[in-house]
């Protein structure tokens, strides 16, 4: 789902941002088995990165606001599972494997971790020339898909310069609901603030957001 | 996992007893059904708590001060000029290294979820993945600034980058003042977490 509450950009009452001194990796150790989990599991090939975040939009606003981070994880992972195949809803509420594995493509060992440590590329082969250039103004679409996009909504509609061109990369909106990596162009496209928020808004503030192609028109 | 103490900023303590009953439960199936190797995942909880941290990006910072070269390489291609010194992992693909200068001071942001450059800064501190930080840094920047404790000229422009793809941010930050003696290591010790994503500065050179 796309106009979920992930897409916090702008939202006003969550109140002050409060850093932790000394804060460390994990506040608990399960957070800790959580994200080895999260990580084996896409070595393994059960689920992309792009199903992961996904996962968690798909969790009622309630739900996302009121459990910690690595909670929503675990959701996630569980959500992924079901989908996937890789376990039944009896198996997650038992605890313990009833019926056989679906095979995966690999299994991550303690002699690989290291070079998972390393994120993946997500640079593809272009498919086409790109559309736009660095200075050249676009619009970022009105759009609002029911499936997963990484357009925010909060530059949706709105005004912007293409600053950086990254190449072509993996189009999360197809990767996300298994219909392949289907490589787009991506932008660096920035928007000045009063754009965004208003006559009013600070005019010494920009904000810029990474946008595929297909996000954007010609204003 | 040991049972641990009742965290008010995290969970209340009966979602907390079913959370880790819950993990425990997830961890039982995959390794039942052979998916993941409990062994694998120890290492990687490991890597994490011991060896990935702000320092991988403080020798970076810390480099492009004293070595004009590096730091347009930097610039250019981080994920190249990083992969140059070998201090670190291997870097992922798509790094971007954003320059503070007297005119313009960067942030850097992830509004939909929580994409950060681990391999240069470790996981992401808890604010970061935060809704007050989420929803207010592309609005309110200079208010966040204030939650740091940190107020920059009101001429300084402000360039927040959201980060809503694979690209990942690292901010370069300022050279403190009166550092001019400091080789890079001492430098290095300077550089803050919070400095290479925009919501602090460097320590000063006497703080060292």
């Amino acid at each position: 789902m796309t106009d979920s509450i992930h897409d916090m950009g702008g939202m006003d009452g969550f109140g002050k941002v409060e850093p932790e001194p000394d804060e460390p990796p994990f506040h608990q150790a399960w957070e800790g088995r959580v994200l080895a989990m999260q990580r084996a599991m896409g070595y393994a090939g059960a689920w992309n990165i792009d199903m992961s975040r996904a996962a968690q939009e798909l969790l009622p606003p309630n739900v996302y606001l009121s459990v910690s981070y690595y909670k929503r994880w675990t959701l996630g992972i569980e959500h992924n599972l079901l989908k996937q195949g890789l376990a039944d809803a009896g198996e997650i509420a038992g605890g313990h494997a009833r019926n056989s594995a679906k095979p995966l493509r690999r299994k991550l060992t303690p002699d690989a971790v290291p070079a998972t440590m390393t994120r993946g590329s997500y640079g593809r082969p272009a498919q086409a020339p790109a559309r736009f250039k660095p200075g050249d103004r676009v619009r970022a679409k009105n759009i609002h898909p029911r499936t997963h996009t990484r357009l925010p909504r909060y530059v949706r509609g709105h005004i912007g310069t293409v600053e950086l061109v990254h190449g072509c990369h993996v189009f999360p909106d197809t990767a996300a609901i298994g219909q392949g990596e289907n490589p787009q162009w991506l932008y660096t496209v920035v928007f000045a603030g009063r754009e965004l928020w208003g006559a009013d808004a600070d005019p010494t503030i920009k904000v810029s957001v990474d946008a595929f192609e297909p996000y954007l028109e010609t204003p | 996992m040991a049972d641990h103490d009742h965290d008010p900023h995290h969970e209340h303590g009966s979602e907390l007893s079913e959370t880790q009953l819950r993990v425990r439960a997830l961890e039982t199936i995959l390794t039942e059904k052979g998916y993941v190797d409990p062994a694998a995942l120890d290492a990687i909880v490991e890597t994490y708590e011991t060896k990935v941290g702000p320092r991988n990006g403080a020798v970076v910072v810390a480099r492009a001060w004293t070595d004009p070269a590096f730091k347009q390489a930097l610039l250019k291609d981080a994920t190249a000029a990083v992969a140059t010194l070998g201090h670190a992992n291997p870097v992922g693909d798509h790094l971007v290294a954003v320059e503070n200068t007297p005119q313009r001071h960067n942030m850097i942001v992830c509004t939909l979820c929580s994409c950060y450059p681990w391999e240069m800064l470790g996981l992401p501190p808890v604010w970061y993945k935060s809704a007050p930080y989420r929803s207010r840094a592309v609005k309110d920047p200079r208010g966040v600034l204030r939650d740091f404790g940190i107020s920059l000229p009101q001429t300084t422009e402000i360039r927040v980058w959201d980060s809503t793809a694979e690209t990942r941010y690292l901010v370069l930050p300022m050279r403190p003042s009166g550092t001019a003696g400091l080789s890079a290591d001492e430098l290095a010790a300077l550089v803050t977490r919070d400095s290479m994503i925009g919501t602090g500065f460097p320590k000063p050179a006497e703080r060292a």
